[in-house]
């Protein structure tokens, strides 16, 4: 006899454990998931792992001394991180910055944006798969690396740059480096694009995985790439330029949907766009009369040559001072933002005339848009909440100041 | 849309919330307004609301501690108007010495986490947040380390402390 009763069964979920350290996760980062099968109901993300009190440490170093700081939010794209504290300072103190200068820091920064990219799409393939594109396109990477090595001696944490201009000029064979970029990365990128862009596999597994829309993107809080992926066309560069970013002629691209194929694309034609940048930025400076200017006149905040120091009165008064910390800093609080690698990278300092910042906090780009991420993996498959989070690219980083 | 302008801005504001506006300053081209605290929430919304002002986007907020003011302890938001490209601060101050503000979490939910934050690092309640825990530090952290008052690692450190350099 077949008794109709249905039999009632509670619902049994599965807590998973995705980190703190999970190779998939590309950073030490937990989520806490609550899983039907494969399928996510609740994410519960815990941060913090790296926390390293940077704005406190702010409070007790010279403004020189807050630079290396910066280098370590998103360490993907640390030069733009610094030409963001250092326009900053410039701002709060009112340091004009020769043309020359600004264009020189234009091409730093689209380098920088060019190797936070080509990380960031690199491993979306490594996630769905392909991991070729991925070694393929980090010799690239190593030689934007290299090229920073040439204008600043370091390579990953670069504080580049200081303020007042740039620490040293470009030097030959930094010229001659950035001219092979130009001339052989686009068919690198164009090959790495052929494997990926119109790919079945890849297509199947990014379109719509971890969609967001634009409305819902803009209450949270995104901006940079993920936000114009979901079509909204928010760019600092463009709404408030900056170091002379208003001389020079670029799109900004957009997606439709804010999915993680979008987020792709948009990166992908970033780093067109950003080429095209650093090539105009090369020819404006071709043009140029001034061929030498690599700092503005500011003997306060710029150190003077090692010569001067030794043998002028001035040089000695003036490294003195920067190195002891005595510049005089205006009172007052700037906000200052860059478009970062991530989005709206923004310093908001407030100054009460000493030697330290009295206030300093970062406007992290990651920390704003990753609390989106549970809401954005909820019902979707564990392997594709992965794709939603290397595609978002939280840099630990960043996130976690 | 595009010609949102200062005047405008503060005219409603003081229309509509008069006596709640403590300050107008404008800070290196960044239009700041100080607020009482009582009716921050409120302004808030209003400039979220307002289609003529239409504040949509929360680019950040983050607290402030000055130990020498009566009003020691405050708030700093940062709205944007991105069609009209136009950015505004809100400051508002207490002299409590446990601060309660208003949630923004519920007006932009990007606010959600960077009020954890605020209350993580200055101990800052905010009424109306759907989870207040701590965030980024561990939670067994005893004090506010964004306090003015919190040492910094080792307090004996003499060569990082400020008296050394006469001020």
């Amino acid at each position: 006899m077949n008794s109709n009763k249905e039999i009632l069964k509670e619902k049994e979920y599965t807590i998973l454990n995705l980190g703190p350290t999970h190779p998939a996760t590309h950073g030490i980062f937990q989520n806490v998931m609550k899983m039907d099968g494969e399928l996510i109901v609740e994410a519960e993300p815990t941060i913090g792992y790296i926390h390293r009190a940077f704005e406190k440490l702010a409070e007790r170093r010279p403004y020189n001394q807050i630079t290396p700081i910066t280098d370590r939010l998103n360490y993907c794209s640390s030069p733009i991180n610094n030409m963001g504290w250092h326009m900053t300072v410039e701002k709060l103190a009112g340091i004009e910055i020769p043309k020359r200068v600004q264009y020189l820091r234009v091409i730093i920064m689209e380098l920088a944006r060019i190797a936070d990219h080509i990380i960031c799409n690199s491993v979306i393939g490594v996630d769905s798969g392909a991991m070729t594109g991925f070694l393929y396109v980090f010799q690239w990477r190593e030689f934007i690396y290299e090229i920073y090595e040439e204008l600043c001696g370091a390579r990953l944490t670069t504080n580049i740059g200081r303020i007042g201009g740039l620490e040293r000029d470009f030097t030959p064979l930094a010229w001659e480096k950035i001219h092979k970029l130009l001339k052989e990365f686009p068919e690198g990128l164009k090959e790495f694009e052929n494997l990926l862009v119109r790919n079945r596999i890849f297509m199947d597994r990014t379109i719509n995985c971890g969609p967001i829309t634009a409305e819902r993107a803009l209450q949270y809080g995104f901006t940079g790439p993920n936000l114009r992926a979901a079509g909204v066309d928010y760019d600092v560069r463009v709404m408030n330029p900056y170091s002379g970013y208003e001389d020079f002629t670029f799109d900004i691209p957009l997606g439709t949907n804010g999915d993680t194929y979008d987020r792709f694309m948009v990166r992908e034609q970033e780093m067109w766009q950003s080429l095209s940048i650093i090539r105009q930025a090369v020819e404006k400076l071709e043009k140029m009369e001034d061929k030498t200017t690599f700092h503005a006149d500011v003997p306060n905040f710029f150190l003077p040559e090692k010569e001067d120091v030794y043998n002028t009165m001035e040089g000695l008064i003036y490294h003195f001072k920067i190195v002891m910390g005595e510049t005089e800093m205006p009172k007052g609080e700037v906000y200052h933002a860059v478009e970062g690698g991530n989005g709206e990278l923004g310093f908001y300092l407030v100054s009460d005339g000493g030697r330290t910042p009295y206030r300093l906090h970062f406007r992290r780009p990651c920390f704003i848009y990753y609390q989106a991420y549970p809401e954005m993996v909820k019902g979707a498959f564990l392997s594709d909440a992965i794709l939603t989070m290397s595609s978002m690219n939280v840099i630990a980083g960043e996130l976690d100041a | 849309m595009s010609s949102l302008t200062q005047e405008y801005i503060t005219e409603k504001l003081q229309s509509k919330f008069e006596g709640a506006i403590q300050s107008i300053e404008m800070l290196h081209d960044f239009l700041t307004i100080t607020v009482e605290k009582s009716s921050l929430k409120s302004i808030m919304k209003f400039l979220h609301d307002d289609e003529s002002l239409n504040f949509h986007f929360l680019t950040t907020l983050c607290g402030l501690h000055f130990p020498d003011q009566a009003a020691q302890f405050g708030m700093m938001y940062q709205l944007h108007n991105m069609p009209a490209n136009f950015r505004i601060r809100i400051k508002s101050f207490t002299n409590d010495s446990e601060p309660v503000f208003d949630t923004m979490s519920d007006i932009w939910p990007a606010a959600n986490w960077q009020e954890r934050e605020t209350h993580d690092f200055y101990g800052f309640r905010f009424h109306g947040h759907p989870d207040m825990r701590r965030i980024l530090n561990m939670d067994s952290l005893v004090g506010w380390p964004m306090r003015k008052e919190f040492p910094l690692e080792d307090p004996f450190r003499g060569d990082k402390d400020d008296k050394m350099f006469g001020r």
